[in-house]
């Protein structure tokens, strides 16, 4: 069963004040940089801290209420929490961590096991099963702690940085499989990159000392922040798509080359991540080795820091401004826009 | 292994500091009268002493278990005045000489003390008796355990409690299957120090018990007694103490498998 969460929630001692609403099934990501308060709201929201104002709701159910100081403890809450560090239980194997929940809840051991099984092998860590955490790797430990939390059957799963803490070889796999299990659930997702963002989230809500600064449709926020903050710490171009052998066949039925981190379905819904600092903007086709160059309309454009950022009815491009004069860019200008296979970065969506 | 040298001279305050622990021991064991060892150490009194000790010591540990594992939880996760207060009143007897813990526990349980007359209406006399010695080793033992717990306890952290409860782990359950176990080292070496201090409780015991054969004279009473009449019988009941003492702390130790298996 997933639910709706709404978090109306103030705590005064990290200066944190946020209103957020998840829809039943949606994956929110709050994004934002360090210290921006984002652990302090899921920790409201399993029951880790308590709130000095608002309330926390799931479904029909009042979770915590400042003025009625109504209160439900965090093991009846039924929302499961996912930590940056796994934190599996170092004495207890890799399939009694999973059976914990489940036993934790009155089950029968023999029918906990079982289900731990269940979940161990949803995540592809069955050979395992009696490994000490220990003895696993951070992205197999990051595996077990999701089959975990997913074996108590939250209502809503909490996610706080799970690639943080994973090398680049295993947060991509990581990644995906959190994408599987977030789909249809109701997840709140705190991350400090914006790749996971983009990659797992329906909506986002940027994060900036205490208060949400900007909250929306992902590629909408990503792609076209519309706070000052939101502009500096998001800004990546995401495209969406499907995959055609290997590469990314746009909307509009031209194909985007790039690399994929992860197999790649033909025909599958995929999306790709570019940074506007590797799109270059040109008024002829380049010559040489961009295997990208996609003839685009310059919609906008507007300071980014030293920079500035051409958007497009494409991608966006940050480009210098003696750039800009050169190539005598304004709204409306046709340009043609090169990125190099490499930085175009293809995941499933 | 850290690859970084200790500074050379540290090694010399080192084995001094060794030698200066291990001299005694060795020295005892060397003077003791091996051929009249077993008739020393296996009189009636030597026996009657050696059980009573290691019955008493054995329920005090348990005592301090049951009392001293809820105030070491509740010592490592609470803060405040109040909590720093608490802690100076469980660690008093580690302060404070035994002989003077025992008059204190004259005061409280003895026939003319504070619970003296209530424990008496109750049918119960403490002072001079085995329940005596109970409670004085239980007294100066448990502060070990508290420690030894409240320190791990403290390390181990509450950030896998956090997670047991966001599991559907009710406070109990928490704490029976996170809590503990996470603790469970410092919760051994801490139950070992208590054992060991009940074994070698004296003055708390003569002040409050007494020293009646059979009833209230362990082991180590039994030794300061035996020191007046034939010290021969003082050092090799001194040496079935120290015995005792290894033997506990190397069962529990062995007791103490390896966590994990291998490596594939």
């Amino acid at each position: 069963m997933t639910l709706p969460l709404h978090l109306r929630v103030g705590v005064d001692a990290r200066d944190v004040d946020v209103d957020l609403t998840v829809a039943a099934g949606e994956t929110l990501a709050l994004l934002g940089p360090n210290g921006a308060g984002k652990s302090t709201v899921l920790a409201a929201a399993a029951g880790l801290v308590t709130p000095d104002s608002g309330t926390v709701r799931l479904g029909d159910r009042t979770l915590s209420d400042a003025t009625t100081h109504a209160w439900v403890p965090p093991h009846r809450r039924g929302i499961a929490l996912l930590a940056q560090d796994a934190r599996l239980f170092p004495h207890l194997s890799a399939l009694d961590n999973v059976a914990f929940g489940p036993t934790a809840s009155g089950e029968g051991r023999a029918a906990a096991r079982e289900r731990a099984a269940h979940w161990l092998a949803e995540v592809g860590m069955t050979a395992y099963e009696r490994r000490r955490p220990r003895e696993l790797s951070g992205g197999q430990a990051q595996r077990v702690a999701i089959a975990r939390a997913l074996a108590t059957e939250p209502d809503v799963l909490l996610v706080d940085e799970p690639l943080a803490a994973l090398d680049v070889e295993s947060a991509p796999d990581v990644r995906d499989l959190l994408r599987r299990v977030t789909h249809d659930r109701t997840t709140v997702l705190v991350t400090h990159d914006v790749l996971d963002a983009a990659l797992l989230a329906d909506r986002v809500a940027v994060m900036h000392e205490g208060r949400v600064v900007e909250e929306g449709e992902t590629g909408r926020v990503l792609s076209r922040p519309t706070s000052d903050f939101g502009a500096r710490f998001a800004g990546l171009n995401l495209v969406r798509g499907v995959a055609s052998a290997g590469d990314l066949r746009m909307p509009d039925g031209r194909l985007l080359h790039g690399i994929a981190e992860t197999h790649l379905v033909d025909g599958a819904p995929a999306s790709a991540v570019v940074s506007p600092s590797a799109v270059s903007v040109h008024l002829e086709p380049p010559h040489g080795s961009p295997r990208n160059s996609l003839d685009a309309t310059v919609t906008d454009l507007e300071p980014h820091g030293q920079l500035v950022r051409v958007r497009t009815d494409l991608l966006s491009a940050d480009i210098t401004p003696p750039a800009v004069a050169d190539l005598g860019l304004r709204r409306g200008s046709a340009v043609v826009l090169s990125v190099k296979a490499t930085e175009v970065h293809l995941h499933p969506a | 292994m850290t690859s970084l040298a200790l500074p050379r001279w540290l090694l010399v305050p080192a084995a001094l500091g060794t030698l200066f622990v291990g001299l005694p021991v060795v020295a005892m064991a060397l003077s003791v009268d091996w051929g009249s060892f077993g008739s020393l150490v296996t009189s009636d009194a030597s026996t009657d002493a050696l059980l009573l000790s290691l019955r008493t010591a054995a329920v005090s540990t348990m005592l301090c278990l049951l009392l001293g594992i809820p105030l070491a939880v509740v010592l490592a996760r609470t803060s405040g005045t109040a909590a720093t207060l608490l802690r100076s009143v469980v660690l008093v007897p580690l302060v404070i000489p035994p002989v003077v813990g025992g008059i204190a526990l004259l005061q409280a349980f003895g026939r003319r003390g504070l619970l003296g007359s209530t424990l008496e209406v109750a049918g119960l006399q403490v002072a001079f008796s085995t329940t005596a010695v109970v409670i004085a080793q239980t007294f100066v033992a448990m502060p070990f355990l508290v420690l030894s717990l409240e320190g791990a306890l403290r390390t181990a952290g509450t950030r896998f409690e956090e997670v047991a409860a966001t599991l559907g782990a009710a406070p109990t359950t928490v704490f029976r299957r996170v809590t503990l176990p996470l603790a469970l080292p410092g919760l051994v070496s801490g139950t070992i120090l208590a054992f060991a201090r009940c074994l070698g409780e004296f003055g708390a015991t003569i002040t409050f018990a007494g020293s009646l054969q059979g009833t209230t004279r362990t082991l180590p009473l039994e030794i300061y007694l035996q020191r007046e009449s034939d010290p021969r019988a003082a050092v090799a009941l001194s040496l079935v103490l120290v015995a005792v003492a290894v033997l506990v702390i190397g069962l529990t130790r062995a007791r103490r498998e390896p966590v994990g298996g291998v490596v594939s």
